[in-house]
């Protein structure tokens, strides 16, 4: 073993063992320097944007026309538009992806998990590109069967399919939190002669919440952030107004929207992409550290 | 410790027939979610298959993209993809497992450990089109790399770190103490242990981690949207510091444009797509179950 050759050669090794020690250190520290990278360039030409428009204006401006005249820098179209595809998205992902956990970890037999799981972890690696093509060329033409004012581009459609898109987040963290439920809790209320559904909802369920409730917040973070899919499906329009039938524009697709069209650098239509990209950030930062204050702080210990 | 009592108090009512009927509707419930997603996959598979297969062709791979559809291909986008893949997995990697070495074998138990840790999570929880930005300021002008394959690929890199050093990680901890504390005992220092008993263990759950990264960087096309604009290529880049364009940015392209015949190109494009992330995603699932068949000897 490479252990012994090593021998009789020990400063050598103390030397080696010191500097790969530091290069490691240095590895663990890129993480660092990513996050304060990111903060860094985003606030230093979120900087430059907001010395043209104030901050005031920019967050409570109602009108988001940054490329056409009059020109207009109000983000909350972009925000109603990330929170209602978000809303969207939460129906259809938190009930379900909450009833498959509770299936997969206190009904499904092995056999069973052993397929579905695999099946939902296809479904979480699918690239959100062909989402968005499946929401705008299958789910939309289904959907405007039933309604018949949704426009080809609208947030219904890119909604329904992101909240299938988060299911297996949101159940496969939810089943982790469930399954760190100790036997004897659900032994004991079998003993006592409560049905699988009584033990899962009451049992289960409540001892796992911390688990459950920071499953949905990263659920929902992760679909606030989201891009391609509400890019394809749900629109370039920035629209104030939670009419899902629609065409809408989000944060992160006004991002990729202005991307395509490589802007000037320097300009001003290149700095409100970092603009909305440091509010796009600040609010998933935000969900993202709740979810795991939440687990942290109201974990049930057993 | 015992639960609050609200939560072990169950309200047993004496209506067993009641009660059992309940519970046989909410298992019908449950079984009908998880199908929600099994389903949704079935019909997004489906629908893909049967709209991509009739354009998909040797030439569809050979061919560079096209107006006229008949003529279209996806070459520059797959080799585009090939080249932001080996160059990120070349980042990735080395800084990811030393990443992970050093939280796993070296970090002390303290404040600073603890934030790196944090932060590694939160990393993962950021959006890509975030990372996209910094690699546009950082990478395209501030070290004015260009919308160049190097940009793309550094860019890529950083959104998959957090993912190579969770798993590797996981795969170092995995390593059975016994391991170590017999090469400690035969004199080993710690670099020795960790570069003759640790990682020799740790590599095929490293692999694992490595290639789902992977799969995650090939299948992102936000980011590299904003690094490499939408560009329409006839070349296949020949060196890192040219510009490139990917398979998600392809079928981007062909997705947006009203025409149905583009609509039928897209839809080819995912095939090939998928083809790749599942052959990576085989290979992973693979080399997952063969390392833990070994563990359990």
């Amino acid at each position: 073993m490479s252990v012994l050759k090593d021998q009789g050669k020990k400063p050598m090794v103390r030397v080696e063992g010191a500097i790969v020690k530091g290069l490691f250190f240095c590895c663990a520290i890129v993480s660092i320097l990513t996050t304060i990278g990111i903060l860094i360039t985003l606030i230093y030409q979120a900087m430059s944007f907001f010395s043209e428009i104030s901050l005031w204006d920019f967050l409570t401006g109602t009108r988001w026309t940054p490329i056409l005249k009059p020109r207009a820098y109000g983000v909350l179209p972009l925000l109603s538009g990330t929170v209602m595809v978000t809303v969207i998205a939460a129906l259809v992902a938190l009930p379900i992806g909450l009833m498959t956990a509770i299936f997969l970890s206190e009904y499904a037999p092995e056999k069973i998990r052993k397929i579905i799981k695999p099946l939902l972890e296809i479904l979480a690696g699918i690239p959100t590109v062909v989402y968005g093509y499946f929401a705008l060329t299958f789910l939309t033409p289904q959907l405007q069967n039933i309604f018949d004012d949704l426009i080809i581009f609208n947030a219904l459609s890119a909604g329904i399919v992101m909240g299938v898109m988060i299911i297996p987040m949101v159940s496969s963290l939810s089943e982790d939190a469930m399954i760190a439920v100790p036997r004897n809790l659900k032994d004991g209320a079998y003993a006592l002669g409560a049905t699988r559904y009584e033990v899962s909802t009451r049992i289960v369920v409540p001892a796992a919440l911390s688990g459950i409730v920071a499953a949905f917040i990263l659920a929902l973070s992760r679909a606030v952030g989201e891009t391609m899919l509400v890019t394809i499906a749900a629109g370039a329009t920035p629209r104030m107004g939670f009419n899902p039938m629609e065409s809408i524009q989000t944060m992160t697709a006004y991002i990729v929207q202005l991307s395509l069209g490589e802007a000037p650098v320097g300009s001003l239509e290149y700095n409100t992409i970092f603009a909305v990209g440091l509010l796009l950030f600040c609010m998933t930062l935000v969900m993202n550290l709740l979810g795991f204050w939440v687990v942290r702080r109201f974990r049930e210990e057993y | 410790m015992v639960p609050q009592n609200d939560t072990t108090r169950i309200n047993l009512s004496p209506r067993r027939k009641f009660r059992k009927i309940l519970g046989a509707f909410f298992y019908t419930i449950f079984l009908l979610s998880v199908c929600v997603g099994i389903i949704g996959l079935a019909i997004l598979l489906f629908d893909v298959l049967t709209k991509g297969i009739p354009w998909l062709s040797w030439h569809f791979i050979t061919e560079y993209p096209s107006r006229h559809p008949e003529e279209a291909g996806l070459f520059s986008a797959l080799m585009g993809t090939i080249w932001l893949m080996v160059l990120t997995a070349i980042f990735t990697v080395p800084v990811g497992v030393g990443a992970a070495i050093y939280l796993e074998e070296y970090a002390p138990r303290n404040f600073f450990t603890r934030f790196i840790e944090i932060n590694v999570a939160n990393l993962a929880g950021v959006p890509s089109i975030v990372y996209g930005l910094l690699g546009l300021a950082l990478f395209v002008y501030l070290m004015d790399m260009g919308r160049s394959i190097l940009a793309g690929s550094l860019t890529l890199s950083l959104l998959v770190l957090p993912i190579v050093i969770l798993a590797s990680r996981e795969s170092i901890r995995a390593v059975p103490n016994s391991y170590r504390q017999a090469a400690y005992a035969m004199g080993a220092d710690q670099w020795q242990v960790i570069k003759g008993v640790v990682l020799p263990s740790a590599v095929p759950g490293i692999l694992t981690g490595t290639i789902l990264a992977m799969s995650r960087a090939i299948g992102e096309a936000a980011p590299v949207i904003a690094i490499s604009a939408l560009v329409y290529l006839t070349f296949i880049p020949a060196h890192p510091m040219e510009r490139f364009t990917v398979l998600p940015i392809q079928i981007f392209n062909w997705v947006s444009r009203p025409q149905e015949e583009f609509r039928g190109l897209a839809a080819a494009g995912i095939i090939v797509l998928l083809v790749i992330l599942l052959s990576m995603n085989s290979i992973a699932v693979f080399l997952r179950n063969r390392y833990q068949i070994r563990s359990e000897e």
